[in-house]
C-alpha cells in the first residue's frame, strides 16, 4: 500500500510541478528604431510548461501595441494581427522572431534607444498579465544581446 | 432551370478561378505580359525619384555600381528593418573596393506618409550607404510597376486611418548597365548576401 501511494506521488507530483511552473518570457528584445520611425517592434521566445495562450499585448510607451504575424505568399510580404492570440503548446518554446511573429508598437511615443528599456504587458489566458522590461538592442541587432 | 444555374454559376466560377490565378500567380503574369521579344523578363527601369535632399535622381545616376533596389516602408516593424540590417551587415563583410561598386537603394511603398527626408534618414541610420528614396505617388508607383512590386493599404483594425502595406518584398540587383540581374531573397543571412556581392562585384 505504502509503496503504491508512493509510486503514485512519485508520478503525480512531477505532473503538478509541471503545470504549476509558471509561463515564462524568455529573452525578450526590443529594436532600436531608425529616425522617423514611430513603429517598434519587441521579440521574445515564449515557454509555458503547461500550454497557455498569449491574448494580448500592451504597452504605455506607444499608442497601440498588437501581436502580429508575417505571412509570405511567394514573393509578397504581409502583416497579419493574430486575432485568436497565439497558442503555446504544453513545453514547447515557441520563437517570437523577425520575418515571424512579433509584437509591434505602434505610434511610439518616443524613439526607441539602444541600450533602454521599454515596458511591454502581456496577457495569458492561464498566467494572466505578466510584464516585462525589454531591452533594446542596437539596429543592427539580429537577436537579443548574449 | 439548370441552364439559369450555369449561366450564372460559370462566370463566377471563371472569375473565382482568374482571381485566383491573379492573386496566387500575380507577379509572374504580370512578368509574362511584359517579357521582350526575346521572351526575357524586363525588371527595372529609368525611374526618376526624389532623394533626401529633394533632388531629382533617376536610375541612371546609379550606373556604373551594382544597385541593389528593396522596397519598403518606414513604419514597417520587422520584415523592412530586418531585410536593410543584413543589407547593412553584407555591405559591411565587404572588401572597401567590392563595397564601393555597390549601391543600395530603399525605395517607398507608402510616399504618402514617408518624404524623401524622412526616406534618406531612415535608410542612413542602417549604413550610410543606403540611399533612401520618396516621390510623388505616380512617380512611385511607376517604379513599382517598372519592378513589378505589388504594394497595396491594409488597413489596422482598431485603429481608423492607419494602415500597414502589403508588399513585394525581394531584394533587385540590377548590373552596372541598368540591366536586371537577379533577386535575392529578404531572408538571407548576411553571410550568404556578402558571398553573393562579393562574387558579382568582385
Amino acid at each position: 500500500m505504502r509503496t503504491s501511494t508512493l509510486a503514485l506521488l512519485l508520478t503525480v507530483l512531477p505532473a503538478l510541478a509541471l503545470a504549476a511552473a509558471p509561463t515564462r518570457i524568455d529573452r525578450p528584445w526590443a529594436r532600436a528604431t531608425a529616425p522617423g520611425q514611430d513603429t517598434g517592434v519587441v521579440y521574445a521566445t515564449l515557454l509555458s510548461p503547461a500550454g497557455d495562450r498569449l491574448i494580448s499585448v500592451a504597452s504605455p510607451a506607444c499608442a497601440m501595441a498588437m501581436l502580429h504575424e508575417n505571412v509570405v505568399t511567394g514573393r509578397m510580404t504581409a502583416m497579419r494581427p493574430l486575432d485568436a492570440g497565439l497558442a503555446l503548446p504544453p513545453g514547447q518554446p515557441v520563437r517570437l522572431a523577425p520575418g515571424g511573429i512579433h509584437i509591434m508598437l505602434m505610434g511610439l511615443k518616443q524613439p526607441l534607444v539602444a541600450g533602454g528599456h521599454v515596458p511591454l504587458a502581456l496577457t495569458f489566458a492561464q498566467a494572466g498579465t505578466l510584464t516585462v522590461s525589454v531591452p533594446i538592442e542596437p539596429l543592427g541587432a539580429a537577436g537579443p544581446a548574449p | 432551370m439548370r441552364r439559369l444555374i450555369l449561366l450564372i454559376a460559370l462566370p463566377v466560377l471563371a472569375a473565382l478561378i482568374v482571381g485566383f490565378a491573379v492573386v496566387q500567380y500575380g507577379p509572374g503574369l504580370v512578368h509574362e505580359q511584359q517579357a521582350g521579344d526575346n521572351g526575357e523578363i524586363t525588371i527595372g527601369g529609368p525611374f526618376a525619384l526624389t532623394d533626401p535632399t529633394g533632388h531629382s535622381v533617376t536610375a541612371h545616376d546609379f550606373n556604373g555600381r551594382w544597385m541593389l533596389v528593396y522596397f519598403g516602408y518606414t513604419h514597417c516593424p520587422d520584415v523592412c528593418p530586418t531585410t536593410l540590417n543584413t543589407i547593412a551587415l553584407a555591405l559591411a563583410k565587404l572588401p572597401a573596393a567590392t563595397r564601393a561598386r555597390i549601391a543600395p537603394v530603399f525605395i517607398t511603398v507608402d510616399p504618402e506618409r514617408d518624404t524623401p527626408k524622412l526616406m534618406g534618414d531612415y535608410a542612413r541610420a542602417f549604413d550610410p550607404q543606403i540611399t533612401g528614396l520618396s516621390g510623388t505617388q505616380a512617380a512611385i508607383g511607376a517604379a513599382e510597376h517598372e519592378y513589378h512590386v505589388y504594394a497595396q493599404k491594409h488597413p489596422i483594425k482598431g485603429d481608423p486611418g492607419d494602415y500597414e502595406m502589403d508588399h513585394s518584398s525581394v531584394i533587385y540587383v540590377m548590373k552596372p548597365d541598368g540591366s536586371f540581374d537577379t533577386v535575392l531573397s529578404d531572408t538571407m543571412t548576411p553571410e550568404d548576401m556578402a558571398k553573393q556581392l562579393k562574387g558579382l562585384a568582385a
